[in-house]
């Protein structure tokens, strides 16, 4: 029985009838050579998401990030001039990896004006460009025009930072985001600064954990202790209230489970004590500023929004006022680093700081529960027990995803063979 | 021994040394390295303690608390991930973590 109407022809899978209804395989998700394809036909092709202005407050800071997948190191600064700046984090005279701290393989973040190569001392600025080349009178018809950072292409959406590796890239951002994700552009993501970060080394493909974040037909099974034991029902069923697919990206809506709502007794002790839970702070501040393509479904009771931004970033925009992100980095073909924020208004009191804290301990223990069932996840599919896997009406968004990832990994085949960049 | 806590809460100051805790990660450290009993003893001589001890640390400027309510707030915290341990799951980590590990790498404070 559907309680949510279904567009034609009755089910959201069909009614994409470019995906099929048929079985999927994962081959995608244990072959070492298919990783080897998505490093250049998705990694050093799509816009990526590397980090938010937050990273960046203010003149002089930067960070580096390990891109594994592109096989490179990226180092993003804002200038003197306020402007967002990446580059390979690659010095240019003999190729060491510029910035680093504790060890090259390691993010790093900091501020400065400059940054000097360990090696031979050779300095550049914010602006990439080099300033200083030690005993310089040594070398040969050396062109000072081409003695800076290699830059690669970055740009801000919303205080999102992206960057992109192609040389050229085919879309700009906004035209890349389309008009789904591209409609959240003034959400009022910078009023919410409060942010709890958490970072895990997954055994797992990366598509894989991002497949366990785009269906909730897992919920009632793997996640039942969500409900109190009064309220809760293994065999519940759940039911997304609407999806949506633009282009690579993809999003779900759901509806309910308005905790705040709910009679105590139902409810955990800490929960009512905290006023808190799985939906966020349930005393939700007032945040100006426009809700323009939030719950594009008009859902009524609606409760979040999960955008799946391709290819591998996750926004989930919360009824109560805070929004989550998370980011899934492949660094092989059975590992990822996952990486989670949630973003709150900044607490004004102890109460709303312990609310806050309720929550992003909530999402760490049920994120536990994702994680440690994705090693046995991946391991069954290695076992290439099955070729390929059944996925109902309410896991569209898995099947699009690995549809998308099968197409530009086709793409860049074919571009390939005709010999084009 | 100086208290640690407020003197309206010298009932809890016998958990302070082991629950006051700045951080996430040596919060979740202490849950995993302590018995469900002394878990169980923190959070019920705890809990029907702090509702008034959150309006305690409310008579204060969140980013302006005196030391002892400062501990008091991080007890709570410390409160907030025990009670996992003890309303829902009945023992230290998530039922189906296995051997999954998350770490948390930064909040805001306090």
């Amino acid at each position: 029985m559907s309680s949510f109407a279904r567009p034609a022809p009755g089910t959201w899978t069909e009614h994409h009838s470019e995906l099929g209804t048929g079985n999927v395989s994962f081959e995608d998700s244990i072959s070492p050579e298919f990783f080897e394809l998505e490093r250049d036909a998705i990694f050093r092709r799509a816009w990526l998401n590397v980090g938010r202005i937050d990273d960046l407050p203010r003149k002089g800071t930067w960070f580096t990030k390990e891109l594994v997948a592109a096989r490179t190191s990226l180092l993003v600064a804002r200038g003197m001039d306020d402007e967002v700046r990446a580059f390979h984090n690659v010095c240019r005279h003999r190729g060491n990896k510029l910035v680093w701290i504790r060890s090259p393989r390691e993010d790093a973040a900091g501020v400065g004006r400059q940054f000097v190569c360990k090696y031979h001392g050779w300095r550049f600025g914010l602006d990439g460009g080099c300033t200083y080349v030690h005993q310089q009178d040594e070398f040969f018809d050396l062109d000072e025009e081409t003695l800076g950072l290699a830059p690669v292409h970055c740009e801000v959406w919303a205080g999102f930072i992206f960057v992109n590796l192609q040389p050229e890239p085919e879309q700009t951002l906004r035209e890349f985001l389309g008009p789904m994700v591209g409609a959240l552009e003034d959400y009022p993501f910078d009023r919410l600064t409060d942010r709890y970060s958490f970072r895990a080394e997954n055994r797992s493909n990366w598509k894989i954990f991002i497949d366990a974040f785009q269906e909730y037909y897992h919920v009632p099974p793997l996640h039942t202790h969500q409900l109190g034991p009064t309220a809760r029902n293994p065999e519940a069923t759940f039911e997304a209230a609407h999806y949506q697919l633009d282009g690579p990206h993809r999003m779900v809506s759901t509806s309910g489970s308005h905790k705040h709502r709910f009679p105590a007794e139902h409810l955990y002790p800490s929960e009512v004590l905290f006023r808190s839970g799985n939906m966020g702070p349930w005393d939700a501040p007032e945040i100006e500023g426009t809700r323009n393509g939030v719950n594009p479904g008009e859902v009524r009771s609606w409760g979040i929004d999960n955008f799946q931004v391709f290819p591998n970033l996750e926004l989930l925009l919360y009824e109560r006022n805070w929004y989550l992100s998370y980011r899934f980095w492949p660094t092989s073909h059975t590992t990822h680093t996952f990486e989670a924020d949630l973003w709150f208004a900044p607490a004004r009191t102890a109460r709303e700081r312990l609310a806050q804290e309720y929550a992003a301990i909530t999402v760490k223990e049920y994120a536990l529960q994702d994680c440690g069932t994705l090693d046995g996840t991946q391991m069954g599919l290695e076992s290439r027990a099955f070729d390929d896997f059944p996925l109902n009406d309410q896991e569209l968004l898995v099947r699009h995803f690995h549809h998308t990832v099968g197409r530009w990994v086709q793409d860049h085949l074919s571009s390939t063979l005709r010999g084009a960049p | 021994m100086s208290a640690l806590l407020p003197p309206e809460f010298a009932d809890l100051e016998p958990f302070a040394e082991t629950w006051c805790l700045a951080t996430e990660p040596e919060r979740w450290a202490r849950r995993l390295d302590s018995s469900m009993e002394d878990l169980r003893a923190f959070y019920d001589a705890c809990f029907p303690r702090a509702e008034e001890a959150i309006a305690h640390c409310d008579r204060f400027d969140l980013h302006a608390l005196p030391d002892d309510a400062a501990r008091l707030l991080e007890l709570l915290h410390s409160l907030a991930l025990v009670s996992y341990a003890i309303e829902v799951w009945g023992e230290q980590l998530p039922v189906h973590t296995g051997a999954a590990v998350i770490d948390r790498i930064g909040e805001p404070r306090p």
